[in-house]
């Protein structure tokens, strides 16, 4: 009979493994829903109001994508997913795409068979400790006690660091923001570390956010971005060009509030395109021509998004940075809509 | 069956596969067979098919790539260079570890609260009851979380012990509860031949004396027989036990380290974790309540009479509990504490709630996610977990068989 349970305990794995074949925008489509992964709760990022409704960066992605799919920015079902469930429920087909600040990283991509389809905010690992013990490098944590997401890029960023300064440390790994935000406030550990918009973020929420100080560090290239399955194409283009167009969008200078201006036929012929007014690409994609105009009318475009979430006004005060565009200096430079 | 004046001589019909209770049985068990077979092989087929579909193999090669990440309770040498199959190795240990911490203390817990429940006193017997029932009826991992967050809010961490105005104090200034684990002093012997060998022969003399103090009771047993009288042994077997150990300790020069704080954290000392402690509690103190109730179970099926005939033969309370009522006991208690030690060891896999570096953290949570390898990560668990299970069961049912009644 030991025999038998391991052999039904494969077949249960293989028929969970059910490959999602149909193509995933017909799914999408047929459902009137789609199917986001995001994180289990990160403010600024993707985290539930005080009404329940999902609202943050990564939440715009997906919001954004099912205005362009379903010209509906509210038909989305949000999975909250942990760091170690994110990418079974994407293979499995549970999810549609994944937009829960996940780094682009060549296993991920070649191994994991996954298709990154952008970069929605460049990021880097750093450190976050109480301001009270003084420490303003990250090479003075010999010995430290470090908080990290399990599951995570970090973890391997963080034996790295330390592995190369030749200091030690004593890894906490912990499951969630929300329980590693616990250990760390009570001095379980004296280090958090994970990427420094999520420091950020965690941070705003803190009762006294003054009280913390982020190191100068930043030990890891994290360039985080939604993704999708390997092995559907067309779907990750739908979902690169929606977010390539909320880019190209701010670049245009087309906003939530001159948008319908816009959209009524512009002098320049990129506006147009984009918006639908001119040429067929939303055909192309099997979309309706106003897909790129319904996404950016859900939050506005890229850097809309950006500021409402997770800008200088907000509570966890990002600047752009890396994340700017390119003519402004920044990385956020889209492929033209041609 | 009725006897048949005249059996039909091998006339065999087909019919007979069914109506006929000789073939019967067969006939079914080979028929589930089959069906069994054509679900698993259809099952396994559809597996392989969609593995391939989504372009998998199954293979386990990553066992052999160094793992990349760092473990912070280690049994044996690890450093994030290391393979994955060693931090495999690391977290089985430490499943080990933690499964047979909590099966020895949550016995101890479990027989007392037995024992107590069973008191005449009336406090004490509810007490115990309230144990038992609030342990028992909200679930393990609620007592984890429970336990892990009472420890890291309430004990201090290791920040407070410092500076002239402390908030916390090291107890009796050798052993430090922090809310990161309790770290006490650690033995080591000065003049000793380093390392291990000093411990092996510690360990060396404390079997011998183990041997001796057997020889000494058996002896005592023998003089018994033979003259009725049974010599004192206490004393003895005190001084088998202590003296080589005192000697052994001035030859070699026993000390203590005591931990002291160092940069961020105490150092020096033996450190027990605070994930360490919070799922071995957890674990005890709830499988202690399932276990009470069996001993309880266990004294309860012995019945009255047995006490009281053996009272009638002059034997001491004490004695009519070890020799009459426990041993009859065990023989209703040892099999269901076979599966609450299961439950011991497989509820260890919630360890990863607080941190702690089991085999599902390290093989079924970070290696399985770094690298990707879900299937085979979770058939090696499953692996893992049968066999431990198996192995529990069967040194067990040794024991089971050793004390249940012998029939003849």
């Amino acid at each position: 009979m030991k025999k038998t349970l391991i052999l039904g305990a494969l077949t249960l794995a293989g028929l969970a493994a059910t490959a999602a074949s149909a193509a995933t925008v017909d799914d999408v489509k047929a459902r009137g829903k789609l199917n986001c992964g995001v994180t289990t709760g990160l403010v600024g990022f993707a985290a539930p109001d005080a009404n329940g409704v999902w609202e943050g960066f990564d939440v715009g992605v997906c919001r954004a994508v099912a205005a362009a799919v379903l010209g509906d920015g509210n038909a989305v079902e949000f999975v909250p997913t942990t760091g170690k469930t994110r990418f079974t429920a994407l293979a499995s087909g549970e999810i549609d795409m994944l937009a829960r600040n996940t780094t682009w990283t060549f296993s991920r991509d070649v191994d994991l068979k996954f298709e990154f389809t952008g970069v929605n905010y460049y990021d880097g690992q750093g450190f976050m400790v109480p301001k009270a013990l003084g420490v303003s490098s990250a090479k003075d944590l010999d010995g430290a006690t470090v908080c990290i997401q399990t599951g995570t890029t970090t973890e391997l960023n963080l034996a790295d660091f330390f592995r190369a300064n030749n200091i030690s440390y004593e890894p906490v790994p912990i499951e969630t923001n929300a329980e590693a935000q616990q250990q760390y406030l009570a001095g379980a550990c004296d280090v958090y570390t994970t990427d420094a918009s999520g420091l950020a973020a965690t941070r705003a929420t803190f009762e006294a956010p003054g009280d913390h100080v982020l190191l100068p560090e930043i030990i890891s290239k994290e360039p985080l971005g939604p993704l999708v399955r390997h092995g559907d194409n067309n779907w990750g283009d739908i979902v690169r060009w929606t977010f390539n167009a909320l880019v190209t969008a701010e670049e245009l200078g087309v906003t939530s509030a001159n948008l319908a201006e816009m959209s009524a036929g512009s002098n320049n012929p990129e506006i147009n395109r984009l918006l639908g007014t001119e040429g067929n690409l939303g055909e192309m994609l099997g979309l309706s021509a106003d897909w790129a105009k319904n996404a950016i009318g859900v939050a506005g475009n890229y850097g809309e998004i950006f500021d409402a979430n997770i800008g200088e006004a907000t509570s966890i005060g990002l600047s752009r940075g890396l994340n700017a565009q390119w003519k402004d200096g920044g990385l956020m430079y889209s492929p033209p809509f041609r | 069956m009725t006897t048949l004046t005249d059996p039909p001589k091998s006339t065999f019909r087909v019919s007979q596969l069914i109506y006929d209770t000789r073939y019967r049985s067969l006939t079914f068990q080979v028929i589930a067979f089959i069906l069994l077979s054509v679900a698993i092989g259809y099952l396994a087929k559809n597996l392989g098919a969609n593995l391939r579909d989504q372009g998998l193999s199954i293979s386990f090669g990553f066992l052999g790539v160094p793992a990349g990440y760092d473990i912070n309770q280690r049994l044996i040498e690890y450093t994030s260079q290391s393979t994955n199959l060693r931090a495999a190795f690391v977290g089985i240990l430490n499943t080990l570890l933690v499964a047979f911490l909590a099966c020895a203390t949550a016995t101890v817990f479990g027989v007392v609260a037995g024992v107590l429940r069973l008191s005449n006193n009336w406090l004490v017997s509810k007490l115990m009851a309230f144990y038992v029932e609030i342990f028992r009826n909200i679930p393990v991992l609620i007592w984890i979380i429970i336990i892990f967050t009472i420890m890291t809010a309430v004990m201090p961490s290791p920040r407070e012990f410092r500076g002239d105005d402390a908030t916390a104090s090291m107890f009796l200034g050798i052993s430090a509860f922090t809310n990161r684990g309790i770290y006490i002093p650690m033995p080591y012997f000065e003049n000793g031949f380093g390392g291990s060998v000093d411990w092996l022969i510690v360990i060396a003399s404390l079997i011998g004396s183990f041997f001796a103090t057997r020889f000494m009771s058996k002896r005592a047993s023998a003089i018994q027989e033979a003259t009725g009288v049974r010599p004192a042994t206490l004393a003895s077997n005190l001084a088998i036990w202590f003296v080589p150990l005192i000697v052994l300790s001035l030859v070699m020069g026993l000390t203590f380290e005591i931990p002291a704080l160092k940069g961020f954290n105490f150092g020096g000392g033996i450190k027990v974790g605070g994930p360490l402690i919070a799922i071995w509690f957890a674990l005890s103190i709830y499988t202690g309540a399932f276990i009470a109730e069996n001993v309880r179970a266990g004294i309860l099926a012995v019945s009255k009479g047995q006490t009281e005939a053996a009272s009638a033969l002059g034997l001491r309370p004490r004695r009519v509990m070890s020799l009459v009522i426990l041993p009859q006991a065990l023989r209703v208690i040892i099999p269901p504490l076979i599966s609450n030690y299961l439950n011991i060891t497989k509820n260890s896999s919630l360890a990863i709630l607080v941190g702690y570096a089991d085999v599902t953290a390290t093989l079924g949570g970070i290696t399985l996610n770094q690298t990707g390898r879900a299937i085979e990560c979770v058939l090696l668990l499953m692996l893992f977990y049968l066999v431990v299970s198996l192995l529990i069961s069967a040194v067990i049912n040794v024991y089971n068989n050793a004390i249940k009644l012998k029939e003849r």
